[in-house]
């Protein structure tokens, strides 16, 4: 008898088993589809990104604990750290140098996570938070997406892409302006982008989708790369790690505004498929917007968290000074979780209908 | 809406519905439902803890070295929210002192410890057989004197239960059993059915409710089986099962379950005309009233994978758990946990002399492999897998953050008292954080401050209460003063009237003097030195003043004279006899000197009012005046009376006085002993007369007999002295 734990611990006396370590390692598992897509159309930059990005995450995560005096081993073992380096490698064009990474991943976790109070404590999504002081900082570097790979003049291999990364030019000493260069000559430009800037020259709709850049429903890339991602946040859903609301929310405000829109001016706008398809749709709505810690957490707040964003990416595709604003509307509806926190408290047990 | 229509209609719609949340453990029920209940060997020695339910508990009734029967109580049920608890054996009381209690602090409780005999005699069941036909209070109190309450979960009194506000239209028997590894009511409603079923119908008797509903969970189909076979015969009694889902078998959550509707937050199920039992409950009703047996032992589950022979057996209460575990075939591994009641809702058993109680359903030795402990909590990452899991719809993880700032504010706001501490956030919580940890401590703390609060509230009333009624007392006070010195005022202009009235006040005065000497005397005290203040010209007043003073002097003579007239104690008339050897002399002077004392203090003070004396002042004085007089209500008018009265009467008891003072002196030679020469030594006489008057039995015994011979002498001499001055 004398065996008996004298360790007090409350009921219940036992866990369902799923430990925060393993939701962010499901998360992780969750981005192959969509990681393997980009990899395959954007060539092994993606990879090395990857790479980079988190073991810049961990250690500044590690230097950061340390100085808290934090048990350093512990909480990195929560692999929440990965996780944001993971999504930020994911985010920045794949053959971005260096030290926008470094700097990119620093930041989003020194600053927007740690000093903030460390995991749960964040109010903003860190790797959004570190992707948008990149994307204002450094305009260039961070919009130099590569075309995809049988549209690029010049193939590129791993070694090419390790070199253009860490010193800005290929094995052959391309620069990454002219490894952008298109099989017609042309430079390339983001979907997006392009849709944006042709539209201010008086193209239509139709004539701009023409391009070989664009697929039959998005970007003729990240059409494929949006599938994987669409793929990996069903299996999350699946997985119960993350609930439907916030992708339901996000991707139907999107497709209703953009249903809409085309509905009035069908020349201006983008087909609701390519809204979905393109840019960071998919990725933002099931890997970014769902980051528990700075979203909403009642469910009807979750609908109108995801229903935010959407209408904002909306808004920010059409009207911004961006190509894409996930990162944007993903930050702005951060702000406003404690707001909607507040007022869709559901109804308690037990308590009339008009108080919830 | 659901919710608009009445009870029984959502009855009738034969429904299961669903509530929020939920988790789905495994079950392990499989372990220990297998085999029959077995009965536990007789041990050596049992604690049976006084109090094994919600409420409060009487004295214990029996004394240490008593011997015990079987089912005899051991404590009395006098008071409301009390059940007592029975003897579970037949032997000795051992000790009745403090022991581990059933509860999740160990903290020592008044326990009987009985140990034990070999004889085991029974005290005789008193049976309530004809329960169809006994009255409501009959049954609810032979239900509260055989020891009965909530045998599910909190152990609330179940005579309390059955004394609803409200009428009762349905009434729910609680055999769900949603925790894992538990089976005690399994097993009990696989072999005593029908008793269940005869308990229920009592209680539904009790309660006059119109319908019996069932919940059974659905991974029980041989109780489900054995249930539905036994209530066949009832047409108001229907089984329903309920889909397997933890709390299901929370009470909040059986109703919103059975019936669609939710308890009013704060509320209980009464408001909806429910009343929930427990299936062991009801068992045991039947044996209190059917076979008149108290409650001394139910059935508890011996589970968990540590344990060799898993199984439910009837424990007697008092029994410990560490007997059970034994009984079970108990192997523990390195840190055992051993858990009272089920994993989610139990708690971890420090001391194994623990004993059974009337609540505990479970021991549970579970492996650490099967039902891993909790880790160390990380960081909460608002997954919202808890508020999801929340069968009462809170929001688990704020609620977390509030309990830990300890902001009570807005844990109320978020509804903290409405969880119900099932457990099923904690045990989703990637995190690992003990939340129900949180929401026990923060809901006690809440509870203390509460309790702080209202003392402080409390106490502040008091205090203004105080201060209120102070200032009103003194308002009051001022009041009085006011009118009162106004009616002076006015009753000196009508004095021919007073006048008029003072004479015919004389007359009465003189028919009661004898009677109120004593007390009138007071009062002229208290009214010459009151009624000086009186305005009056300052001749009148020095008159009236000499004329009181006068009054007074006398009326001392005339109390030292009443006694010498109307004392029949011996003593009393010996020293009055001796006082009066001076007493004229004395007499005299002592006039003399009061006369003028008194003159000069009356001038004095009608100078003093003279000088016509701002309202303060007079205020001042008048209270005073009014604190010094016996009673302040008196008006002036009275008081003028009266004190004319007092004069009229020491006037008289004076002349009075005056003549018995001169008998005295004549018979100066007899008495033929000095006393004391100053004025004083009068009064020191009378109060000696008095005391001696009073104690003089006391006296007697103490002298000798020839002191008693003397004084008898003297007190024969004293009697014929004034027999001779009243003939006089």
């Amino acid at each position: 008898m004398s065996l008996f734990s004298n360790i007090f611990k409350s009921s219940p006396h036992g866990a369902m088993g799923m430990t925060t370590n393993q939701v962010m390692r499901t998360v992780c598992y969750a981005t192959i589809p969509g990681l393997l897509a980009q990899m395959y159309f954007f060539g092994w930059g993606t990879l090395i990104q990857l790479v980079l990005c988190i073991a810049v995450a961990v250690a500044a995560e590690a230097l950061i604990l340390s100085l808290r005096e934090k048990k350093v081993r512990r909480t990195l073992s929560d692999g929440s750290a990965i996780l944001t380096g993971l999504l930020l490698a994911l985010s920045i064009p794949s053959l971005a140098p260096w030290w926008v990474s470094v700097i990119g991943v620093g930041f989003a976790i020194i600053l927007v996570k740690q000093l903030y109070g460390g995991l749960g404590f964040n109010l903003f999504n860190p790797a959004m938070a570190g992707y948008v002081v990149l994307l204002i900082s450094f305009p260039v570097a961070m919009t130099n997406w590569l075309p995809p790979q049988e549209l690029m003049l010049n193939q590129m291999g791993f070694m090419d892409a390790l070199y253009v990364v860490f010193t800005g030019f290929s094995v052959e000493g391309y620069s990454i302006e002219q490894l952008r260069t298109l099989v017609d000559g042309s430079t390339m430009a983001t979907p997006l982008d392009h849709f944006k800037n042709a539209v201010g020259q008086q193209q239509t709709a139709t004539e701009i989708l023409n391009l070989p850049i664009y697929g039959e429903y998005g970007g003729m890339a990240s059409q494929w790369i949006n599938l994987g991602y669409l793929l990996g946040g069903i299996w999350l859903i699946l997985k119960g790690v993350i609930r439907w609301h916030i992708p339901v929310g996000m991707l139907g405000a999107l497709f209703a505004c953009s249903f809409i829109s085309i509905a009035v001016s069908p020349d201006m706008t983008y087909p609701p498929t390519m809204h979905l398809f393109t840019g960071a749709a998919m990725f933002g709505a099931f890997f970014i917007a769902t980051d528990p810690v700075s979203a909403s957490t009642t469910p009807k707040g979750r609908l109108i968290f995801g229903a935010m964003i959407g209408f904002l990416v909306f808004i920010i595709r059409h009207m911004g000074g961006y190509p894409d604003g996930v990162a944007f509307a993903v930050l702005l509806a951060n702000m406003c979780v404690p707001l909607i926190d507040h007022y869709t408290q559901p109804r308690v047990y037990g308590h009339s209908r008009k108080q919830g | 809406m659901q919710s608009e229509l009445s009870l029984l209609e959502q009855v009738k719609r034969q429904k299961i519905w669903d509530f929020p949340g939920g988790i789905h453990p495994p079950e392990q029920k499989s372990l220990s439902n297998e085999l029959p209940i077995a009965t536990m060997p007789l041990l050596k020695r049992y604690y049976v803890s006084v109090k094994q339910h919600i409420g409060s508990t009487d004295d214990v009734i029996v004394k240490v070295g008593d011997t015990v029967k079987t089912g005899q109580a051991l404590t009395g049920a006098n008071l409301t929210m009390t059940v007592p608890v029975h003897s579970p054996v037949s032997g000795k009381v051992s000790a009745i002192a403090p022991h581990v209690s059933a509860h999740p602090s160990a903290k020592p409780e008044m326990t009987v410890i009985i140990d034990a005999d070999d004889v085991q005699q029974s005290v005789d069941p008193k049976p309530l057989s004809d329960w169809q036909n006994a009255d409501k209070d009959t049954l609810i109190d032979q239900i509260k004197q055989m020891g009965i309450s909530g045998m599910g979960g909190a152990g609330f009194p179940t005579h309390i239960k059955m004394h609803p506000k409200k009428d009762i239209d349905v009434l729910i028997l609680n055999a769900v059993e949603c925790e894992p590894y538990i089976t005690a009511d399994d097993t009990l409603m696989r072999e005593h059915a029908t008793d269940i079923v005869t308990g229920t119908k009592i209680l539904q008797h009790i309660v006059n409710a119109k319908v019996v509903l069932i919940g059974i969970e659905d991974n029980k189909p041989e109780a489900i089986a054995a249930m539905k076979a036994a209530t066949s015969q009832f047409d108001d009694i229907e089984v329903r099962v309920v889909p397997t889902k933890y709390p299901s078998g929370g009470e909040k959550q059986l109703i919103q379950v059975l019936t669609g509707l939710q308890v009013p937050s704060g509320g209980i199920p009464a408001d909806l005309g429910i009343v929930m039992q427990n299936t062991g409950t009801a068992f045991a009703v039947k044996q209190a009233v059917i076979d008149g047996l108290p409650l001394t032992q139910r059935v508890v589950t011996i589970t968990g994978e540590r344990v060799n022979k898993a199984q439910n057996v009837w424990a007697k209460l008092g029994s410990p758990v560490s007997d059970l575990l034994e009984f079970a075939g108990f192997e523990p591994e390195q840190e055992q946990r051993v858990i009272m009641g089920g994993p989610m809702m139990g708690f971890a058993i420090l001391d194994p002399s623990m004993p059974v109680v009337k609540t505990t359903n479970c021991i549970l030795a579970p492996s650490s492999y099967k039902l891993p402990p909790q880790g160390e909590e990380q960081a909460c990452i608002r997954c919202g897998l808890c508020a999801d899991a929340c069968p009462a719809d809170l929001l688990p993880q704020q609620l977390q953050w509030f309990a830990k700032a300890k902001d009570h504010e807005k844990l109320e706001e978020y509804n903290l008292f409405d969880c119900i501490e099932c457990g099923a956030c904690a045990y989703v919580c990637p995190s690992q954080i003990p939340l129900v940890q949180y929401y026990r401590s923060s809901k006690a703390e809440i509870r203390e401050a509460e309790q702080e609060r209202i003392k402080s509230e409390k106490a502040k009333v008091r205090f203004e209460q105080r201060q209120a009624r102070l200032e009103r007392e003194k308002q009051e006070r001022l009041e009085k003063h006011k009118a009162a010195a106004e009616k002076r005022a006015k009753a000196m202009e009508k004095d021919t009237g007073a006048k008029d009235k003072i004479a015919a006040a004389l007359a009465r005065a003189k028919a009661k003097k004898e009677q109120k000497s004593e007390t009138v005397k007071d009062e002229v005290a208290q009214n010459t030195e009151a009624s000086a203040q009186e305005p009056m010209s300052q001749k009148d007043k020095v008159a009236a003043a000499l004329a009181r003073a006068k009054a007074k002097k006398a009326a001392k003579a005339a109390e030292v004279a009443k006694e010498k007239d109307s004392s029949q104690a011996t003593d009393a008339q010996d020293s009055a006899s001796e006082a009066s050897v001076s007493q004229k002399d004395k007499v005299a002077a002592a006039v003399a000197r009061a006369k003028a004392k008194k003159a000069a203090k009356a001038a004095e003070e009608a100078k003093s009012n003279n000088t016509s004396p701002s309202s303060e002042e007079r205020q001042e004085q008048t209270k005073e005046q009014s604190s010094k007089a016996a009673k302040p209500e008196i008006s002036p008018e009275e008081q003028a009376r009266k004190d004319k009265v007092a004069e009229a009467i020491a006037r008289a008891k004076a002349k009075k006085a005056e003549k018995q003072a001169q008998d005295a002196q004549a018979n100066l030679n007899d008495s033929g002993s000095d006393t004391a020469s100053s004025s004083d030594a009068q009064e020191q006489q009378r109060s000696n007369a008095d005391n001696s008057a009073s104690t003089s039995d006391d006296n007697a015994e103490a002298k000798t007999p020839e002191q008693i011979r003397k004084e008898k002498v003297a007190a024969a001499i004293a009697k014929a002295k004034a027999k001779k001055a009243e003939g006089k």
